[in-house]
Parts: structure tokens; sequence; C-alpha cells
């Protein structure tokens, strides 16, 4: 099969993903027949996680991993969640293929779940560490969108910081039922507990603002 | 496929070591990049700040008017620019913002969003520019529910559907063509005469889903949930009518994000900064290049060449400060 990354762009991730810290571990949901970007997404993975040893996939079947799947509130394919070190699910998913712009926002919540440091001012530490409700961030994205990684990235930095947190990345167009539910036609488009909403690639405080009057 | 430009890497550049520079150029656009690029080469202790590397140029699907490069998507050519400025290892700190300079004594004092304060002799402001709003009844209320100020990240949103366009320059004209490939129809509806290359224009002409609507003001947007479309009025016979459309891509030219130094330099009437043939401003040692300077043409060759003379001459302006005793 021919390979998604040319060498040029293999060369440029390596480089970038051995910073890596502490081993962590993809876990991808697929499907038998209809899946669009299911193959596609697997052999992504698969490339990415050839590019660093510390880097392991594992593949499981939304139906026969049901069980599975329902621990990481999985209930779409393709979608896929990073584990830390320990094995821990922290609320970093991804629901369709990170490619285009999102590439770079996969190599970002690769690289932190490893253990590199997020480098927030403390005072934004710890608004994040007081909040208690349980929060689920949902931001559509589509590839070609180029402000869409760093509200990504932003999600997944506060679910990484607070177990109360989930961040998920939603690829619009694969998705498009659930876009449509939630009246997506720009992005990046952020939606809070399926009913607050924030528009366009916003600094962290705007997330906390949002997150801090529910 | 990728659109690889990852920048935050946990290696330690000069800004971890010194908060005292030469120059401090804040913008990662043509403008600055091209800016540090030109400092780093004289050899002075320069250090780029920037959010959004690249700046507009993601926002441009293909760059056809820079010479020597033809047919090039606009995120090719940043990632060109910024690995020619990381080859010559000039420190970039993508992961602040700038809240406040102040002209001191010989030196500015930047203000850091992480609560840092930096010292430098110049400054070049790259800040570049943001989108201009229409600012007509509903643009808000309907953003992102069908108004879009972004077509290469929202175009996908309206495959099938009827799209209007607004706006008569350039932008306008690319909007048309990307969303061309999505979009059932498209009608570009401007208030005054196109000002498009006129080879943007042909390409126009031969798309068979696309209806012009000249001399022609938005008054508008409406809908319900989503929009629906917009009223307009024909400036030639003063009539109103209604169009309906799913989607609304505001293309109408940009607005200098010069906030950083309003209230101490000097600006034009649009707000963007007054520059002489040096690229410094009303204060010495502050300097501006790109879209943000009140050069009428903004165009990423323009941006870029901005940003070389800015930093030649910083390199003057300071030598020049040394010999008198800085």
């Amino acid at each position: 099969m021919a390979k998604l990354f040319n060498d040029d762009v293999r060369t440029q991730i390596t480089e970038i993903l051995a910073q890596t810290k502490n081993p962590i571990q993809l876990v991808l949901f697929t499907k038998e027949g209809v899946c669009p970007t299911c193959q596609e997404t697997q052999q992504l993975l698969e490339e990415v996680c050839e590019t660093n040893e510390k880097l392991t996939l594992s593949v499981k079947s939304i139906e026969t991993d049901k069980a599975l799947a329902d621990t990481y509130g999985v209930t779409m394919t393709p979608s896929f969640v990073i584990l830390d070190s320990k094995g821990v699910y922290k609320g970093v998913k991804f629901n369709g293929i990170p490619a285009g712009h999102e590439i770079n926002s996969l190599i970002s919540a690769l690289l932190e779940m490893s253990g590199l440091t997020i480098h927030y001012q403390e005072q934004v530490l710890n608004r994040i560490n007081s909040i208690e409700k349980p929060i689920n961030i949902k931001v559509f994205v589509t590839l070609s969108c180029p402000h869409c990684a760093g509200a990504v990235q932003n999600a997944h930095r506060l679910a990484m910081l607070n177990p109360n947190i989930e961040a998920e990345m939603i690829e619009a167009q694969t998705f498009q039922e659930l876009s449509t539910k939630h009246n997506v036609s720009g992005v990046p488009k952020i939606v809070i507990n399926d009913q607050h909403e924030l528009v366009g690639n916003q600094p962290i405080e705007a997330f906390l603002e949002k997150i801090e009057r529910i | 496929m990728f659109d690889l430009s990852f920048n935050t890497t946990q290696q330690s550049t000069l800004f971890d070591t010194t908060d005292r520079w030469d120059l401090l150029i804040i913008g990662g656009g043509p403008a600055g990049l091209n800016a540090a690029l030109y400092a780093q080469r004289k050899g002075l202790k320069v250090g780029l700040i920037a959010k959004d590397i690249g700046g507009q140029l993601h926002n441009t699907t293909d760059v056809d008017n820079y010479l020597g490069f033809q047919r090039l998507e606009g995120k090719t050519l940043s990632n060109q620019f910024l690995n020619h400025v990381k080859a010559l290892d000039v420190p970039i700190k993508s992961d602040v913002f700038v809240t406040q300079i102040t002209p001191q004594k010989a030196l500015f004092s930047l203000q850091l969003s992480n609560g840092k304060t930096l010292f430098s002799k110049t400054i070049i402001i790259a800040t570049g520019s943001k989108p201009r709003k229409l600012n007509i009844p509903g643009e808000e209320t309907f953003s992102n529910r069908g108004v879009s100020y972004c077509t290469t990240c929202d175009a996908p949103f309206f495959k099938d559907k009827h799209v209007i366009v607004s706006g008569g320059g350039n932008s306008a004209a690319e909007a048309v063509l990307d969303l061309s490939y999505w979009a059932k129809h498209i009608t570009v509806v401007h208030r005054s005469r196109w000002r498009a290359d006129k080879l943007l224009l042909d390409k126009i002409s031969n798309l068979p889903n696309v209806t012009i609507h000249l001399e022609t003001q938005i008054i508008n947007v409406d809908g319900d949930e989503m929009m629906r479309g917009v009223h307009v009025l024909d400036k030639n016979t003063q009539s109103t009518r209604f169009i309906h459309a799913e989607g609304l891509f505001i293309e109408i030219g940009t607005i200098p994000m010069s906030d950083l130094v309003t209230g101490f330099v000097q600006l034009n009437a649009n707000h963007e900064i007054v520059v002489d043939a040096m690229q410094m401003s009303s204060i010495p040692g502050l300097f501006a290049a790109g879209d943000v300077s009140h050069q009428p043409f903004k165009q990423i060759i323009i941006a870029a060449a901005e940003g070389a003379k800015a930093a030649l001459a910083v390199t003057q302006y300071i030598n020049q400060k040394t010999k008198e005793s800085y």
C-alpha cells in the first residue's frame, strides 16, 4: 500500500516526535463494512507510531470491543483516544482522521500526553484545576482549516490538566449528521456540554470563561 | 494531505536566557519572517514573537503572483518562509503574545501574556491585519451560521448550496474560484466595480455557475436558526430585493492590527501605522512593515520587502545610535 507520508513529512514528524518523553498508547476504534476514513485513519496512526518506538497503536472494533469503547465514551468510527504512560484515559479523543492541518493537533497531543510540560501561566493553571463539573468539549474542524488545530490543542490541554474535562476533535465532513445537529457551517466551532458555543480559535481564557459560567 | 506547521519545540532559545534584545519583531507573516531573516544575517540579537506563523498566507489557497513561484499554495509558501528563517536559528516565541509596548528612554519594554517583560533597542511591528466586516444587521448573529470569513476553512460546508461572495478584490475573486468546486451556485455582490486582477476575472467568466451583481450593496443578513439570504440594494435602480442563499463569504479587505501602538504612534485614518521611507514610525526605534503599515497595496511580496527594508533600517539605526554612544 502506498504510504500516506512522503519522505519529507516523515522526516519532519520523526524529528518532532523525538521529543516524546514516556511511552504512550493510542487506541483506535474502527468498524467492519461502511466506515469512511477508518482505513486511512488506521494507516495514518500506524505510520505515526512507526516513527517512534515509544508510541504504540492498538486497533479495536467498536462492535466486538464495545465494553472498552464504552469505557472511553467512543460512539463513532473512526475514533481514537490517547492514553497516558500509565494507560489512563485522560479525555483526549479524535473523531475522524487528523490529516491536513490537524496533523499538528495530533502531534501536540502525543507529545504532551507523553509528559512534555504544558506551558500555561500559574493563574490559568489554577483556573483549570478549579473546574469541578463534568465538561465535554467538542471542537468541529475541517482539514483545510489553518485555525482549527490551535482550538483542538487548547481543548485537549484542558482535558489533560483536569480529569473532569473531556475534549474531542470532530472532523465535520466525516460526521455530517453531528455537525448538522450542532449547526456547524464554520470552523473551528467549539461546543461545550452540547449547548454552549464558542466560534473561532479562542485563547484558553475564552474556554475558561465559558466553562466557568456553566 | 498533511499541512505540518508544528512549531512548539522544547529546545531552549535565546528567549529563555535573555530579556535584552537589539530587535524584537512582532508578527509571523511574510513581513515579520523576512525582517527576522535580514536582521539575523546582519548579526543583530533578534527574536520573533508570533502566535500565528504564516499570517494571512494560511487563508490563501493559491499564490500566483510571488515572483519566482508559480501556482504555489499559500501554506507551502509560508512553510518555506518559516523553514528559511529556522535554518538561520532565529529564536521564535509562539506561545505568548505581546500585551503592551512602552517606549522608555533608550529601550522599549514589552509586556508578554505570560507576565514576563522584555526590553529591546528597536521593534518592528508586523502584526498584519484581520478580515474587515460589513457591519450590517444579522452579520454577527449568523456568523458561522452561514456567514464566513475563511473560504479555505468553510467551503466544504456549502457543497451543492447557493452562496454569496461579498467583495470585488483579488481575495473575493479567489473565494469565488475556491467555492466553485463545492457550491451549486455563487452570486457575487459588490458595492462598486471589480478591482481584482484580469487573470482571475477571466477564470471566473469561464465558470458556468456564477452570477455577478456589481454596484449592489448588502443591507442585512436574514434567517432563523441558520442564514437564509441577504437583502440587497441595487445602487443604480435604488430597488431592494432578497437573494436566497445558505452562505455568505465576506472578502472585503482587511483592517490593520495596530492596537498595540494606538495612542502613542501616528496612525492614518485607516488605523495603519504611518512610516517613513525607512519603515520607521513616528516613534524613533519603532518600525512597521507589511499590512499594518500605511502602504496602499496589501501583497505578500510587498509585505516581505517591507520586512527586509525595516530590518536593514533597524541595523543602520542601531549603528548610528551606537556611534552616538548608546
